[in-house]
């Protein structure tokens, strides 16, 4: 079983592309669980045709200790697993402590034994690693792989950077690696060029770049995966693509994360050249 | 009446908890802690955590029991707690020189997310763990379960980071986790164990440690607890008996699949049928007769039930503590024919509620129980329904008061009588001693009750 944590910029399309990507696994005959890690609960919609309605949190709250997995698990497309940790309303309590949480319940549940015979589970985390919870996916014994999500845009390459910080901390205990960047494409100038050259710095790789497209848009308000609603769409081979390199991927390393300023710098670099 | 505002009528309850039945997690883990030799506890968030669960103890034990802190500050709750815990490590092990640091969390550093098995690492790597010491840790969230979910916790740390197994055959010696028991009964346990002849671990065995005799000299670690080198071996034992499935149970599991040491999950040693059940065990396990020693105590046992059968017979008793000793304690009473009727734990667990309602479902009386509860809730049971003795730890003694219903300290934590350290439950000798107690206890009001031309001169 191969335990994967997508991470990347709030925004960026984390969600959207774990779902494609995991459709195109399923439809390889791989069998996937999705654990959602973001208090919006909306990480396996695409997968679900709607939204998940019973968060692991929610169900705790509701039923105490006595929660079991049939409880908190839903199957949807090509019988994907579908498991959202839910979490407070903005403001209020504590959406990180509401990860580490239901992790641990998984755990005890036993989500992830053999008899589930799981080839993969994808972790989709809310936006940066801003505490103790955000990093629960990628602590020991969870999560070995990471893969970030990230555009040419500044923000979201500084935000990658950060993460990579992140994960240098807890590989060293560790097990955790950088499996590679995903470029989610926001038809930035040169936006491939920059996102290998941020890649071939932090010492990994752009194992994939996903080119914009409406149909990802048209297939989400469907609450459908590309794969789903249109198989024939030259997207749809686009997610395929990326569904096999994520499955063939030998490159696992420890990043090397930028200065603030080796980033920039790589951004004078590609952003301004004409 | 300390307790005049309690209503007899009771109104459903859920989101309130009216004089808890329970205690934080940290400090069932301390306590596990400091049946370690030479182990040092660590309490990995703020101070006032660490001086609670320490004064507790020593309240409870009369002994000091020695943790330390991180300390935490406003800073380490926004910046998490790495750089106090492994300052921390690097002091403890220069200054107080523990084989063991026995690490458990907090609220505070488990709301934040601070990851032990990290730090640990972190710590290691930098050096400060010097050769052949060890740091095991514990995950402890007050707000999840109790200090007996503490124990567990700290005992499943034990088994994953000292156990290892090192031979494939497994060796002719037998483990033995005790539940969250008395230093007394721990050592009752181990040496009814050690009858049958087989070398015996036992962990955690705070026996030596926090009842340990005054010398006149200061000892920062008492010479009890299980040495390190014994729980190492435990992974090539050929059997774990786990006494008290709340308190032992996860610690035991992981010794069977980490190190394929299987074990048998039993009740307490507490009574005479559950006391019968682990000397079985130990029969089966050992290959060896039961010691006529060991069936003398079980004789005079049996001889004292009889003897005072019509003393017991009927008398009803409201029961408060943790699930491990309610279970046995239910199954023992109602076999000398006394009846439960109000069982109190505030420990959640369906488990818990599950056994007890095997235990009293075919009885021809109602017994009241929810789980998690509260002692308010006892009180009001009590109101509907008055009982001729209450068993429980200190805090029942408000109701036992107000309601002029003898009681007998049992369980934790005893604030307020002494005895428990030293003089076992478990066992057979240590039943007679339970019934030593409910007898005198039931006679005593008797005696200062009855009418002159009932006064009884034997009895």
């Amino acid at each position: 079983m191969r335990k994967i944590a997508i991470y990347g910029k709030g925004g960026i399309g984390k969600s959207t592309t774990t779902q494609n990507t995991v459709a195109g696994l399923a439809e390889m005959g791989r069998k996937v669980m999705i654990v959602g890690c973001d208090p919006k609960a909306d990480s396996t919609r695409l997968i679900l045709g709607g939204l998940h309605q019973d968060t692991v949190l929610d169900t705790l709250r509701a039923e105490g200790e006595d929660v079991d997995l049939e409880d908190i698990r839903q199957f949807g497309y090509k019988n994907t697993i579908c498991v959202e940790s839910g979490g407070p309303e903005p403001g209020v309590g504590c959406a990180g402590r509401g990860i580490i949480t239901s992790i641990n319940l998984l755990e005890q549940l036993g989500a992830y034994a053999d008899k589930e015979a799981l080839d993969y589970v994808f972790y989709d985390v809310l936006g940066d690693v801003v505490c103790g919870g955000f990093a629960m996916p990628i602590r020991e014994g969870k999560a070995e792989e990471i893969y970030i999500v990230v555009s040419g845009e500044m923000m979201a390459m500084y935000a990658a950077n950060n993460i990579c910080k992140g994960i240098v901390k807890f590989a060293q205990a560790g097990g955790v690696r950088l499996g590679g960047l995903i470029c989610n494409s926001r038809k930035v100038d040169k936006e491939a060029d920059l996102i290998q050259a941020l890649a071939d710095k932090l010492g990994t790789q752009m194992i994939h770049f996903v080119p914009r497209d409406n149909m990802v848009q048209k297939a989400e308000i469907y609450r459908k995966t590309v794969i789903d609603y249109e198989p024939t769409h030259p997207q749809a081979d686009e997610y395929r693509q990326l569904a096999t390199k994520i499955e063939n991927n030998k490159m696992f390393i420890i990043p090397k994360p930028l200065e603030t300023q080796e980033l920039e710098d790589l951004l004078m670099k590609y952003g301004f050249m004409d | 009446m300390l307790l005049r505002h309690t209503p007899q009528e009771t109104i459903e309850r859920k989101a309130l908890t009216i004089n808890p039945a329970k205690t934080c997690q940290p400090i069932g883990a301390m306590y596990a802690a400091l049946g370690i030799h030479n182990c040092l506890p660590h309490s990995h968030g703020s101070q006032g955590c660490c001086s609670y669960h320490r004064s507790t103890l020593t309240r409870h034990f009369k002994e000091p029991a020695m943790a330390s802190t991180s300390s935490f500050t406003e800073g380490s709750s926004v910046f998490g707690g790495q750089a106090n815990l492994v300052e921390a490590i690097n002091n403890i092990f220069t200054v107080y020189n523990p084989d063991v640091i026995a690490v458990h969390t907090t609220c505070l550093s488990e709301t934040i997310g601070d990851d032990l098995t990290q730090m640990a690492q972190k710590a290691k790597d930098e050096g400060y763990v010097p050769a052949g010491k060890k740091v095991i840790y514990a995950s402890t969230p007050s707000y999840v379960g109790s200090h007996v979910t503490g124990y567990a916790n700290m005992v499943r740390g034990m088994v994953d980071l000292l156990a290892v197994s090192t031979t494939a055959k497994k060796l002719d010696q037998i483990n033995v986790i005790p539940g969250f028991v008395e230093p007394s009964d721990m050592a009752e346990i181990k040496r009814i164990a050690e009858l049958f002849g087989k070398k015996v671990i036992m962990y955690p065995d705070t026996s030596n440690v926090l009842n340990s005799p005054m010398t006149g000299k200061f000892k920062m670690y008492p010479k009890g607890g299980a040495k390190t080198e014994d729980i190492a071996l435990s992974g090539d034992s050929k059997v774990t008996l786990a006494l008290g499935r709340f308190a032992t149970g996860i610690g035991a599991k992981l010794l069977d699949t980490k190190h394929k040491v299987p074990c048998e999950l039993l009740d307490l040693p507490i009574g005479l049928a559950a006391t019968d059940r682990y000397v079985e065990m130990l029969k089966k396990y050992s290959g060896q007769s039961v010691p006529e020693s060991l069936m003398e105590e079980r004789g005079q046992l049996v001889d004292m039930i009889t003897d005072m059968h019509q003393y017991f017979y009927g008398k009803k008793v409201a029961l408060a503590g943790d699930p491990d000793q309610l279970v046995a304690l239910t199954e023992f009473l109602i076999s000398i024919d006394m009846k439960p009727v109000h069982i109190v734990t505030g420990t959640p667990g369906n488990k818990f509620e599950r056994r007890i309602k095997e235990l009293t479902e075919n009885l021809p009386y109602k017994v009241n129980y929810t789980v998690p509860s509260d002692l308010f809730t006892l009180h009001q049971w009590i109101k509907n329904e008055s009982v001729d003795l209450i068993i429980g730890n200190t805090y029942t003694k408000y109701i036992a008061r107000d309601e002029d219903i003898p009681s007998i300290r049992f369980g934790f934590p005893i604030l307020d009588r002494v005895g428990h350290q030293y003089f076992p439950m478990a066992g057979y000798k240590g039943a007679m001693r339970l019934l030593e107690k409910i007898l005198t206890c039931l006679l005593d009001k008797q005696d200062k009750d009855a009418p002159e031309e009932k006064f009884e001169l034997v009895m």
